[in-house]
């Protein structure tokens, strides 16, 4: 049995707790009162997981079963979430090999010959091929992609895309040709948190920047009470209105997946349990995770990180029509990682750790960092925020000002050049958003190389619009200091400091929460 | 007699300037100078229009470095005389009655400052093609007439040069200085007629834009000059040190880079396509070197204001098909390759005519120029004024200058 989240008061017999700050964590000890917030235990997985995918695509919710839909001559697309998801990458066999090779096995029975899939990589990064390969696995990769009828969405190809309508409030939707001209679309989802899935995912992943721009701004971002909640997200109302208009055009058959809270592999399951309760092999290995990293380079700790693979458990797996699965979905989230939380705090504590969904087998940059810090872990709450307004958020991470070439060409030059113009998710907007967005060179390595759209890092300044426009004050903790001067931010080389350095904002004796994860949570404020 | 820097040819230190002027440029200023300081007669040209100049203050300019430090082509040669003294960016007093450029009188005392090129009028011949089209700075005629071969004041013998206390210079030279311009902003009138020379020849688009490579005292006074003469839309400038870069934007640069940032700013900034060849096996790489990445698009000017090989390969490699080059700096050897293959217009640009004088003059009475002139030295500290002037850009110093007046 599991036990539920929990929150804990920081006493003097707490010890130090662990912080994850990029390719490493430290040991910090907090404040006499600082309450912290520890995510549930996981959740059983479900044992036969084959089992458990057949009766979702056998008795779908909303939906008549995948085989009844699926007939031969139809065109059938497959598509699923690309490898932003989860987070860490799956150990093998990943759930999403397991879904499509079932559903291939019925459309074969079933005679459909002209089958397609497609990574729902949106202005992501194309995959590599073993990238895909990891994701579908050895039989379903050789089988499709030397055919190329395995392939990642071209947001750019002028001719792979479709204008599908407007909604109501003049949002284009436009996306992927092929998905879109398909008698059958099978959207294969991992809801790693509750605001991924529901008509997030066939409208954004298979869609272009002529679409995104209506959600993806500052605006929206500013707006949305809380990403985690569908309901009071001011962009997923408008992924939902396109959902709508895209369902009364296609038929879309959805299948999500949850997963439990083992993010980390047993060499690091010290990680997943809480300070006071390690065992002499936990504190064994904590030891010697701690030396082992202070003594290796920096190359060996990037590799023995992002070979980090999650033996996630999965916990729920629902098909058919995508509203009434994701209700189901949300619900299996939020058992997994809601934490009641009484009350707002002065100051809220995050480590940032070293993956984000933009950063798998490749760098962390500033931005990504401060995606992940301001954007989805301030993000991840229902009802307000932990931190009061205008409070302060304290976080670590090393905050390098290291790029990816490959994958992060426009993230250089919007460090280099947009930030240091502007910090102003609106201000950026409106004078380089739409450059970035054209540029031919972003698209031209967007579109053959591995690179994210020319856009990409706009978003990810805006995920975190809502804190910047919410809290007073930001200081890193063992931050490059350029580098978080650059966003706008303040570095510290403790907590104590950093607590000095907010205390113009919050005083001298404020209300401290921190957010233990990973494992993910979301912080239910009361 | 007056206390004179003097350059003499000296086949050894010749030499060793050339083969460690880059490596160790600090022997230079030591025992191995071609230079010395020396009391000599003062200069005179018996010949009518000529006057007697004292300098106030006289600049190290980039070409001065280059001969002190050997890496002046070998194709000036011909065109100085030797022993010389060195100094063409002077500020000074009349030391006669004389007229100016203009014929305008200038009695005794009145400050002038000199354009350096030695051409047909100073040396009493008919004008060339050149002179008579009022390019003088072109003329034909360096090397004859009745003065020893020298393109400029400062690198003729007969004429002294702004590094000692007294130079002669012709008429034809002077430009009187106003008296609300400063000794300090009146020196820098010719490195900023260069400009506006540059400025003139960059022939910018309305609205183009334009890279300039290198943010010394050629590279700022190019950005000044470009902004406040042309209709030139963004002004890249590719800045070393953190001071440069300030004034590069103060001088009117859109956007400043760094030099490993340069080419990703030029990209950014014209939208180019950037191309980069694929990187050579290990050893290979070692024996034929990068071969360098290079836009697809670009500027539509860029400037080179360093004259290194590595300023020269990444303004030809971001300049636009059709678009023009513009060599300001003293020319190395580069790649010309994409001359050829993107139809590049290669200008260059040197010294001045017509009256960019008077519009340089007009030019240091306005811009920001405080704090340009970082370094003053006297004469006889001349081993420090060029050490400095070597290590300008990381000293955060635009211009070092003699005071010739100085005994400090």
């Amino acid at each position: 049995m599991s036990r539920p989240g929990f929150v804990l008061e920081v006493d003097d017999r707490t010890p130090p707790l662990v912080v994850h700050e990029g390719e490493g964590f430290r040991l910090e000890t907090f404040p006499r009162g600082t309450r912290v917030i520890y995510p549930p235990e996981s959740l059983p997985g479900i044992r036969d997981v084959d089992g458990a995918i057949r009766r979702a695509l056998l008795e779908p919710t909303n939906s008549e079963p995948l085989p009844v839909l699926l007939t031969a001559g139809m065109r059938l697309t497959i598509a699923f979430d690309d490898i932003s998801l989860p987070l860490p990458p799956m150990v093998k066999p990943d759930i999403r090999q397991r879904i499509i090779e079932q559903v291939l096995t019925m459309a074969a029975a079933a005679g459909v010959d002209d089958v397609e899939i497609i990574s729902a990589n949106a202005l992501h990064r194309r995959l590599t091929a073993a990238e895909l390969k990891d994701i579908v696995g050895e039989r379903v990769f050789r089988s499709f992609f030397p055919q190329g009828a395995l392939y990642n969405h071209d947001a750019e190809d002028p001719d792979g895309m479709l204008f599908i309508g407007e909604t109501d409030r003049g949002e284009v939707v436009e996306i992927n040709k092929r998905a879109a001209e398909s008698d059958l679309l099978v959207y294969v989802n991992v809801n790693l948190v509750a605001m991924d899935g529901g008509h997030k995912s066939v409208p954004i992943g298979l869609a272009g920047y002529k679409s995104l721009r209506h959600h993806h701004n500052s605006h929206t971002m500013v707006n949305s009470r809380s990403f985690m909640d569908h309901t009071k997200s001011a962009m997923h109302h408008s992924a939902w209105r396109m959902g709508k208009l895209l369902a009364d055009h296609l038929k879309i058959f959805t299948i999500e997946t949850t997963l439990n809270n083992d993010v980390f592999p047993d060499s690091y399951g010290f990680l997943m349990k809480r300070e006071w309760e390690w065992g002499v092999r936990d504190q064994a290995s904590m030891l010697a995770a701690r030396r082992g990293l202070a003594i290796a380079p920096k190359s060996v700790r990037h590799k023995l990180y992002q070979g980090m693979r999650a033996p996630y458990g999965l916990t729920g797996i629902n098909a058919g029509e995508t509203e009434a699965v994701h209700e189901l979905t949300v619900a299996k989230v939020h058992q997994q990682q809601m934490v009641e939380v009484q009350g707002q705090s002065d100051v809220l504590v995050m480590g940032v750790p070293y993956v984000g969904p933009y950063n798998v087998n490749s760098t962390m940059n500033p931005i990504l960092a401060t995606c992940m810090g301001l954007g989805y872990y301030f993000n991840s709450y229902r009802g307000q925020p932990v931190v009061r307004k205008g409070g302060a958020v304290i976080l670590y991470h090393p905050v390098e000002p290291d790029f990816n070439q490959l994958h992060h060409p426009s993230y250089v030059d919007f460090f280099e050049e947009v930030l240091s113009t502007s910090t102003d998710p609106a201000v950026i907007e409106a004078k380089f958003e739409q450059q970035y967005a054209t540029d031919p060179w972003y698209v031209h390595l967007y579109r053959t190389s591995h690179a994210y759209h020319g856009v990409h890092p706009f978003y990810m300044w805006y995920w975190a619009a809502h804190a910047m426009d919410h809290v007073g004050d930001v200081v890193w903790v063992g931050a490059d200091r350029k580098a978080v001067e650059r966003m706008g931010f303040r570095a510290a080389s403790s907590l104590q400091d950093a607590l000095e350095m907010v205390s113009g904002t919050v005083g001298r004796s404020p209300s401290i929460t921190y957010l233990h994860n990973p494992p993910h949570l979301i912080a239910d404020v009361r | 007699m007056m206390l004179a820097l003097e350059l003499f040819r000296s086949i050894p230190r010749y030499a060793a300037a050339r083969t460690l002027g880059s490596r160790m440029p600090g022997l230079l200023v030591g025992p191995m100078a071609p230079v010395r300081l020396v009391t000599r007669d003062e200069p005179s040209v018996r010949h009518d229009g000529w006057a007697r100049v004292r300098p106030l203050l006289s600049g190290i300019c980039g070409s001065d470095l280059g001969v002190v430090t050997g890496s002046t082509s070998l194709y000036f040669s011909a065109l100085v005389s030797m022993p010389f003294v060195p100094g063409h960016e002077v500020v000074g007093e009349l030391l006669d009655d004389a007229t100016d450029h203009a014929g305008v009188p200038l009695p005794r005392g009145t400050r002038v400052v000199v354009d350096p090129v030695l051409a047909c009028a100073a040396r009493g011949l008919a004008p060339c093609p050149s002179c008579t089209s009022g390019r003088t700075n072109l003329c034909d005629h360096v090397t004859v007439g009745h003065l020893s071969p020298g393109l400029q004041t400062g690198f003729c013998r007969d004429t002294g040069g702004g590094w000692g206390e007294q130079l002669v210079a012709h008429s034809s030279q002077l430009h009187a200085v106003p008296d609300d311009l400063s000794d300090e902003r009146a020196v820098l009138v010719e490195p900023i007629a260069c400009a506006v020379q540059l400025a003139r020849r960059a022939q910018v688009p309305s609205g183009g834009s334009v890279l300039v490579s290198g943010a010394g005292a050629v590279g700022l006074f190019a950005t000044l000059a470009l902004r406040e003469l042309t209709d030139a839309g963004r002004i890249t400038v590719i800045a070393k040190h953190g001071r440069q870069a300030d004034l590069a934007r103060s001088f009117g640069a859109t956007d400043v880079a760094s030099p490993d940032e340069a080419m990703r700013a030029v990209r950014r900034a014209t939208r180019a396509l950037r191309v980069a060849p694929a990187p050579l096996p290990g050893p290979a790489a070692r024996v034929v070197g990068g071969a360098g990445e290079m836009l697809l698009g670009g500027v539509d000017v860029a400037v080179d204001a360093v004259g290194s090989t590595g300023s020269l390969d990444t303004v030809l490699r971001s300049t636009r098909a059709g678009g023009r080059v513009v060599l300001s700096g003293m020319p190395a050897a580069a790649d010309l390759s994409p001359a050829w293959f993107r139809e590049l217009e290669v200008a260059g640009t040197y010294a001045s005519s017509g009256d960019a004088f008077d519009v340089a003059m007009g030019l240091a009475r306005l811009a920001p120029l405080e704090g340009v002139v970082g370094g003053r030295y006297p004469l006889h500290r001349w081993r420090e004024a060029l050490d400095h002037a070597h290590s300008a850009g990381r000293l955060g110093t635009v211009k070092v200058c003699f005071d010739v007046r100085s005994r400090a």
